[in-house]
């Protein structure tokens, strides 16, 4: 029963995660039809742009640790400013100028940017793994008779809250309702008189600005990052996301914590060798019979 | 000619590719200079990387549907195939040296078979998943064969298969990419492929038309992984290795981004992108030279050119055309071709 | 006939590749004219720059570039310089034989320094062979390696001599009764030296009491300690790369698992205290040398990597350093540098004093007799445990 409970809590640790990747994925998803393969390798940037500021920091803090929770957060919100640049640079330069285009020669750019932030990431940071700086010190926590630390505790803390903000953005704001309509139909938006590429622009910034908060948050509960570490956890969130129905925010969050609590418990059982594989068989048997994901609409097809 | 039956014309046509072949495998063989055998090993991989850009140009390019998974058929090809030239051809060989070709091909054939089941298997969720849905399932699907194969000690598991004979060469890869080639042709220009194209451009109307949607869709998978499997098995057979890290989702990404480079649905297209994309990054090897740098930047290049080329060309270097529909010629080409084949 | 026009323009376009003007770097193929002209001596390397394996491939090619400069600086080989052609293999396998038959066929090298991974080592070696090229591989442990024919060498310890190495010494020397098992079954490296430990440590009386595995690639190994956790091993077998290791040992002392962490040389590296900090303290795995060995070796090579790469060499640095020099040593032995010739004096390398032991290389091209240095970390500190002799 204890390692029931020790699995699950290890899995929505890691679940967590994955769903603020898959937030992103959504998010484009929704609003331009388009799986942006890159999103995965704007996670490792994230990650690297908090493991050099981290370090600036320690070096001048002077005591090796920037203790305070507070510098911790500027570190994120710079790595947040630096992945959204990122994103409305990658729209704007690789996206863009195809969205007139067949849906799949902007997939390609994607993959072309992956690689882009693949072999760069190798070429400038160097292909060695990087030790995360401490941003805090670390504390183990017993619950019952479950162990976690304070780290998983702030990564469900903080990838909730994002998550909450997310979805007041897209439910309580102006900008959310311009961002549905653009997602419903983008020509009839701009009738409507709604700036559509600023609005796809805003979703590309705050989709890479998650995907900064993970991988700050990845780098602080894993602290080894590496250049090519947003293959698998980039290929996890999409699955996340197609299995919660792509292009819908609850259906990410509830696909990421599906999948990290799936592999939590085949990983920790004798099966454990093909755990990446089961998570695609349920992924697959889940899609036999909810064709869109758990929470996607079944658009039935119109003549 | 234009009066012979269609398949008197393709054997006529077959010969004469044969004898180009064969001439062209003796000329390979008598050229003598540095360099000579690594350029043989870039055009054999050509070879393959054609068969398999113009078997998923029929899934996803004629068929409109998306797969992600062409490496794990390849991968049952491959393995199929080389696991029984290694546990049963090799010793027939010892025996009979002369029935090596046969049982090459033999091989090739069963690999291509097996990869054929797979995809019919993978095929099948296409009844009820569309676009990006059945994309991430056949995506699975290559990670869990991926996962199968790692998991098989007799096979090698991950050590990799090791041993295997070398059978294939320039004739025989370039041989079946022309087959490949040449079925794709004639299955565009057949019944079964104009009922691709209608499933492709609107399904609705194409099963108002009394087309069978489900069994195209699956019957695309069947073919263009048959090819896959066979392009495994040559692949296999000139490496003479096979490991299951060749074959993860990020090799089916390389065959995905030849078929939409080369233009979605145009044969000569996917030739081409597959040429280039091949060459590519072999050629960029010299600009570390060039550059003396001590790091090496040609895959940033070589992403980068990915790139430009998709800003530059987005339908594809050809669009859905053929290569000789692009290029400026004879005006009535077009209409001519297709009243050729339509009689045909 | 526009059919057989465009048959005809596939296979021309093909062929017209070959008609692309050689890069004439060196001489004829196969008769390396430029080697017996006395120019530079042309050494190829191909190595995983780029690619999951790039940090691995990234200390190999310093290592060999930083032994070719000692050569060259020592008057090369019977007064020419080496050169080192490096090819990037992405950590493909597929891309490895490339590699190596354009450094064959193009630069016509007379020698093939690479791999770290078994699985490029593999997909390479057959090239090497049908060409009579040697090859020396600095760090692929899998045994099937030097099985691919008598041009094919190795100078590091195979999987079948470290994993039962291993396992005697925790069983007889330590008297562990009870191990985990945590491999990486992306990584034949580890899925092998687990395997070969469960045989030996089992015959030796020892317990395996549970097993698990993850991916390379994985950053969360909570699930799979969490399921060793009940079973209470006095140690956890982990032969993966320090990569992982740190996080694992760091993550096992999360969930409360004392037990030490004992692992194979893939641990080798100044990150892996790094990563694992205090979580490694107690923890113990086979190298290759120590890195405090007074030797006069081991002294020079340490201190002039850490002065020219700012940072203590890993195990793969070391391995690597260790091939060029048996490679250039026989080079200096063999009267002519032809195929033939030089396998023959690389053959017969016996009793050469490298940082990573003595290596007298076998009649299976495998080195013989390297000893292990079984390392702990204690403070932080690399502290010598004990030595396992070979048989």
């Amino acid at each position: 029963m204890q390692e029931i409970l020790q699995n699950l809590l290890n899995g929505i640790a890691v679940g967590a995660i994955y769903a603020l990747i898959a937030l992103g994925y959504t998010m484009v998803y929704g609003i331009l039809k388009l799986i942006n393969f890159a999103h995965g390798d704007v996670f490792m940037l994230g990650a690297f742009v908090g493991y050099y500021a981290g370090r600036w920091a320690a070096a001048h803090a002077g005591n090796g640790h920037p203790a305070t929770y507070l510098i911790a957060f500027g570190i994120m919100l710079l790595s947040m400013v630096v992945c959204g640049l990122f994103g409305y640079l990658n729209e704007r330069i690789a996206y863009r100028p195809l969205r007139n285009s067949p849906r799949i020669a902007s997939l390609i750019t994607a993959i072309g940017v992956s690689f882009l932030l693949e072999f760069g990431g190798q070429f400038v940071f160097g292909p060695d793994p990087k030790f995360f700086p401490t941003l805090t010190p670390k504390r183990i926590v017993h619950l019952g008779g479950i162990v976690t630390t304070n780290y998983q505790i702030i990564v469900l803390v903080v990838a909730v809250a994002f998550m909450a903000l997310l979805q007041f953005i897209i439910y309580g704001t102006k900008f959310g309702r311009a961002m549905r309509a653009v997602s419903y139909n983008f020509e009839i938006a701009s009738l409507m008189g709604i700036p559509v590429d600023r609005v796809i622009s805003t979703t590309f910034v705050i989709g890479s600005a998650l995907a900064a908060v993970a991988g700050i948050l990845f780098g602080l509960s894993y602290p080894k990052i590496d250049p090519l570490m947003g293959i698998m956890p980039g290929l996890k969130a999409f699955i996340a996301a197609v299995l919660g129905g792509i292009g819908n925010v609850p259906g990410a969050v509830v696909g990421g914590l599906t999948i990290g609590i799936v592999e939590a418990f085949v990983g920790g059982s004798q099966f454990s060798n093909f755990r990446d594989a089961i998570a695609f068989v349920i992924l697959i048997v889940i899609l036999l019979f909810r064709p869109s994901g758990l929470f996607g609409k079944y658009e039935a097809e119109k003549v | 000619m234009k009066r012979l039956p269609w398949f008197v014309r393709d054997a006529i046509y077959l010969a004469v590719f044969v004898a180009l072949l064969l001439a062209a495998a003796w000329g390979l063989a008598a050229l003598r200079f540095p360099g000579i055998a690594y350029y043989t090993r870039i055009i054999v991989l050509i070879g393959i990387n054609i068969t398999l850009a113009v078997s998923l140009n029929i899934i996803n390019g004629h068929a409109g549907q998306f797969s992600l998974g062409h490496a794990g058929f390849m991968a049952v090809g491959g393995y199929f195939s080389a696991f029984l030239t290694y546990f049963y051809f090799s010793k027939l060989v010892d025996r009979y040296p002369s029935a090596q070709s046969a049982l090459l091909v033999a091989a090739l054939l069963a690999g291509g078979a097996l990869a054929a089941v797979a995809g019919y298997v993978v095929g099948l969720p296409s009844l009820r998943l569309r676009g990006d849905y059945l994309a991430i399932v056949t995506l699975g699907f290559g990670e869990i064969i991926r996962v199968l194969i790692l998991n098989i000690e007799k096979i090698g598991g991950a050590r990799g298969f090791t041993g295997i004979p070398h059978w294939s060469s320039f004739f025989w890869v370039y041989f079946f990419a022309g087959i490949t080639i040449l079925v794709s042709w004639r299955l565009v220009r057949s019944a079964v492929g104009r009922a691709f194209l209608a499933v492709r451009e609107d399904q609705i109307a194409a099963e108002a038309m009394g087309i069978n949607t489900t069994k195209y869709k699956v019957k695309a998978f069947v073919i263009g992984s048959f090819w896959a499997g066979v392009a495994g098995g040559l692949y296999a057979h000139y490496l003479m290795y096979l490991n299951p890290s060749m074959f993860t989702f990020i090799r089916s990404f390389e065959i995905v981004v030849m078929v939409v480079l080369g233009g979605l649905g145009s044969i000569s297209g996917s030739i081409i992108a597959a040429i280039i994309l091949t060459i590519l990054p072999e050629g960029l090897r010299m600009v570390k030279e060039v550059l003396h740098s001590d790091k090496d930047p040609r895959m940033i290049i070589y992403s980068i050119t990915l790139i430009a080329l998709m800003l530059t060309r987005p339908q594809g270097i050809f669009g859905r055309r053929e290569l000789w529909q692009v290029l400026p010629r004879r005006k009535d080409a077009v209409p001519k071709k297709e009243r050729d084949d339509a009689a045909a | 006939m526009r059919k057989i026009g465009f048959l005809a323009v596939v296979v021309l376009l093909s062929l017209s590749l070959t008609g692309c003007p050689p890069k004439s770097e060196s001489g004829n193929a196969g008769s390396n004219a430029d080697n017996a002209a006395g120019g530079d001596i042309l050494i190829g390397e191909y190595s995983s720059l780029t690619g999951l394996q790039a940090t691995f491939g990234t200390s190999t090619h310093q290592g060999i570039i930083m032994a070719a400069d000692e050569v060259n600086a020592a008057g090369g080989i019977n007064g020419r310089k080496v050169k080192i052609l490096t090819e990037d293999d992405q950590s493909k396998p597929e891309e490895a034989a490339t590699a190596v038959s354009k450094l064959i066929s193009q630069n016509s090298v007379v020698a093939i320094l690479g791999e770290v991974a078994s699985s490029a080592s593999l997909a390479a070696a057959p090239i090497c062979q049908s060409n009579k090229v040697p090859m020396i591989t600095p760090s692929s442990t899998n045994p099937e390696v030097t099985k691919k024919g008598d041009y094919i060498f190795r100078t590091c310890f195979t999987d079948d001599y470290q994993g039962p190495a291993m396992a005697d010494y925790t069983a007889k020397d330590l008297g562990i009764k009870t191990a985990a098992i945590l491999t990486d079954v992306k990584n034949d490296y580890s899925v092998f030296l687990g395997r070969d430990f469960e045989r030996k440590f089992t015959e030796d009386g020892g317990k395996i009491v549970a097993k698990a595995s993850y991916s390379n690639g994985d950053s969360d190994f909570r699930a799979q300690l969490t399921s060793i956790k009940p079973s209470n091993p006095q140690i956890l077998w982990v032969p993966g790369y320090y990569t992982d290791v740190g996080q694992i040992a760091q993550q096992a002392r999360d969930l409360g698992i004392t037990a030490p962490l004992v692992g194979g040389d893939g641990w080798v590296s100044p990150k892996l205290v790094e990563i694992g900090g205090k979580a490694l303290e107690g923890c113990y795995y086979a190298n290759h040398y120590s890195y405090d060995d007074p030797s006069p070796v081991v002294r020079n090579f340490v201190d002039k990597y850490k002065q020219r790469f700012g940072a203590k060499p890993d195990g793969m640095a070391a391995l690597a350093y260790d091939a060029m020099h048996v490679l250039a040593d026989a080079m200096k032995r063999a009267k002519k540098l032809d195929g033939p010739t030089l396998r023959d004096a690389i053959a017969a390398t016996k009793g050469f004093q490298g940082v990573t032991g003595t290596i007298n290389l076998g009649p299976d091209r495998n080195p013989v007799g390297k000893k292990i240095v079984v390392e702990e970390i204690k403070n932080g500190q690399l502290v010598v445990k004990g030595t396992v002799q070979p048989k």
